[in-house]
């Protein structure tokens, strides 16, 4: 019941007319700078920061609630008209979406898509504000041992359980350590891997690694490969609305794409992608129209698309409750708050509930925005993803140096913003995941202190991290998501030589 | 799938490899130049060592894959378009260092970019990179009171 209360007042807050415009702001830039090809929902967050940095933080993080729905439905937009999907959620919509969209059923595939990404918006927020208070509860009971165990699970299951290859993903994720070590040490003052620059004692910024590795890296990716595949851009032809038939075959895939999204979104294992193909596969199952999958059913744009939403609500859980970000996008919303010496947890529930209560209230209202919006607006999109593509990526990194040189005004950090996005390029060539980069960088550091506040806790035994039973079993669950990718790639190999 | 030649030895896969090798050994030369401090527990000294080991034993599987041809294929890419892009990074960096401004330093950037992607039409280019330096630096400079680099042009604004 106190959830209730605390959602009402979380209401009130985010009804007062100023934070309205916040809100209307987030979902208008966040949908906006989410539709251009190419940019995904973290990159959005990213970019969109430094707008931010003057704002007081009430008011800038319902507008990043905005920013993170809007682009999550920005991104489903381009993936219907242009088949380029910023991120790899997106890679179930833009399977069927696209054929939608090249059959002339552009607009029920955008409406689905929106329709869908509400229903399954609202009810996992529902979820949200439900979980949240009761996984806060059993936050407050874990110590410094128990948050380092639970790092080590996130680290081990956004960076090789669910990749393509765990020695790839742990090689990112290593990368991504090794700059969370740059900079002063917060318990002893002495520098670490700052080679004598005076502008790398603060440490390496989050938002410089993410814009240099998504915008710079993406940058300079299509640029070099731009000879072997133009984009085409399908127009939005016939009707917007959804016949009858296609609301009676959508509502289901809905509902089935929130069950799965959620859950797999709220716990700490990475990303929207398995949700979204576990509900493309589910759907292409159940459908009673198995030959229209892969020439543009309506069931495999409504699933994945609730799936993709319902799961970006989820991370939010273990980000707000535990400060745990799980997904890129999440690990940027934890440096939003981060700027403003906020650290989501038990503690700024206890805090400051008006804002989590606001925010969480907000996601809410940014929903029911985007679904009255974005359907008018649909012209609006298209228009934007028409901009050519030379002044698109101009513009792209335009903005991004400007957000890097209006964090830190430093040529340093310029110049750090090129070698990442050198590095985003190799590691899309090679393909190596980039989220494990950022998770690590972001959560590297804070391991490392619960680390150490355990250990000095318990005057340097390291046993401190099996006594505890709830720590001994996120260790025990680290490991075995750590052995088994490795275990079951051993297997497959048996299998790969039988045929 | 990717398709993998097997058996071929995969050069950029061991260079990688190396650059790894490399990492971990830059941190661990610089972990030994830390003070271990007196405090119960693990010092400054334990993240860096843990760090250095895993990149170590991760080289050794990076070069592994390259050895057995698990790297996935590429297609063949144009130099030219990347040379342009982090060419146009770094004047915009030298014209920062050198006080020439954001403005112009956006609009070299955008120029170079829009170069890379295939456009011709320089001039052009570098007006709309002007205008769009200065609707940034109004609206961010202004209107949120962001500090942007200063130039000559910035002063008269």
């Amino acid at each position: 019941m106190d959830a209730f209360f605390a959602l009402a007042h979380g209401l009130t807050v985010a009804i007062q007319p100023m934070n309205l415009l916040f809100a209307l702001i987030g979902v208008l830039l966040g949908t906006a700078v989410g539709v251009l090809p190419g940019i995904g929902p973290a990159l959005t967050v990213a970019l969109l920061l430094p707008i931010t940095f003057k704002l007081d933080p009430g008011g800038s993080i319902i507008m990043f609630a905005g920013i993170y729905y809007g682009g999550m439905y920005g991104g489903s937009t381009t993936a219907i008209l242009i088949n380029t999907p910023g991120e790899s959620a997106s890679m179930a919509t833009a399977l069927e979406g696209n054929k939608m969209a090249k059959a002339g059923r552009g607009g029920p595939a955008l409406a689905t898509s929106a329709i869908g990404s509400f229903v399954a918006g609202t009810i996992a927020t529902l979820g949200l504000a439900f979980l949240a208070p009761t996984l806060v509860e059993l936050a407050v009971k874990f110590g410094p041992e128990d948050y380092f165990a639970l790092m080590c699970v996130a680290f081990v299951t956004v960076s090789a359980t669910f990749g393509d290859s765990p020695v790839r993903g742990l090689t990112s994720l290593f990368i991504g350590l090794a700059l969370g070590l740059v900079g002063i040490d917060k318990l002893t003052g002495q520098s670490r891997m700052t080679f004598g620059v005076p502008e790398l004692l603060d440490g390496v910024e989050v938002t410089t690694l993410a814009v240099g590795l998504f915008a710079v890296g993406e940058a300079l990716y299509v640029a070099s490969r731009r000879h072997i595949q133009e984009e085409v851009l399908e127009p939005v032809r016939g009707s917007l609305w959804m016949t009858k038939e296609d609301w009676k075959r959508s509502w289901k895939p809905w509902i089935r794409g929130t069950l799965f999204g959620f859950p797999i979104g709220a716990l700490p294992a990475g990303g929207a992608e398995i949700p979204t193909f576990l509900s493309y596969s589910t759907e292409k199952r159940l459908t009673k129209y198995p030959e229209e999958f892969g020439h543009g059913a309506i069931e495999g744009v409504a699933g994945p698309e609730a799936a993709n939403n319902a799961s970006a609500a989820g991370t939010l859980v273990p980000l707000l409750a535990l400060g745990l970000p799980t997904s890129a996008t999440a690990a940027m919303m934890l440096a939003g708050f981060q700027q403003y010496g906020l650290n989501p947890g038990p503690l700024l529930f206890a805090e400051r509930p008006e804002l989590v209560w606001g925010l969480i209230a907000s996601l809410f209202i940014a929903n029911a925005m985007l679904l009255v919006l974005n359907l008018p607006l649909v012209g609006l999109w298209v228009r934007l993803l028409a901009i050519p593509q030379p002044w698109l990526y101009a513009g792209i990194l335009v903005f991004a140096t400007m957000g890097t040189i209006a964090a830190k005004p430093s040529v340093v950090e310029l110049t750090m913003l090129g070698v990442f996005g050198v590095m985003g390029f190799l590691m899309r060539r090679f393909d190596y995941p980039i989220a494990p980069v950022v998770v690590g960088l972001i959560l590297g550091p804070i391991a490392e202190s619960q680390l150490r506040r355990a250990l000095s806790i318990s005057l340097g035994d390291p046993l401190v991290l099996v006594q505890s039973p709830i720590s001994a079993t996120l260790l025990a669950i680290a490991l075995i998501a750590l052995v088994l990718p490795f275990a079951l790639k051993g297997m497959s190999r048996f299998k790969a030589e039988e045929d | 799938m990717t398709t993998r030649t097997p058996k071929r030895v995969d050069v950029a896969g061991l260079v990688i490899a190396a650059g790894l090798l490399i990492l971990a050994g830059l941190i661990w030369r610089d972990m030994t130049s830390l003070q271990l401090s007196s405090v119960y527990g693990v010092g400054p000294k334990a993240m860096p060592i843990v760090v250095a080991i895993g990149l170590a034993i991760l080289a050794i599987g990076n070069a592994f894959m390259a050895v057995r041809g698990g790297l996935p294929s590429r297609e063949s890419l144009r130099w030219m378009p990347i040379t342009l892009i982090i060419g146009g990074l770094a004047g915009l960096i030298a014209l920062i260092q050198f006080g020439g401004g954001f403005i112009p330093a956006t609009a070299v950037l955008f120029v170079a970019t829009s170069a890379a992607f295939g456009r011709r039409a320089f001039l052009v280019d570098l007006i709309i990179g002007l205008v769009a330096g200065l609707v940034i630096y109004l609206l961010f400079s202004k209107l949120l009171t962001l500090s942007l680099p200063m130039g000559p042009l910035e002063r008269l604004i």
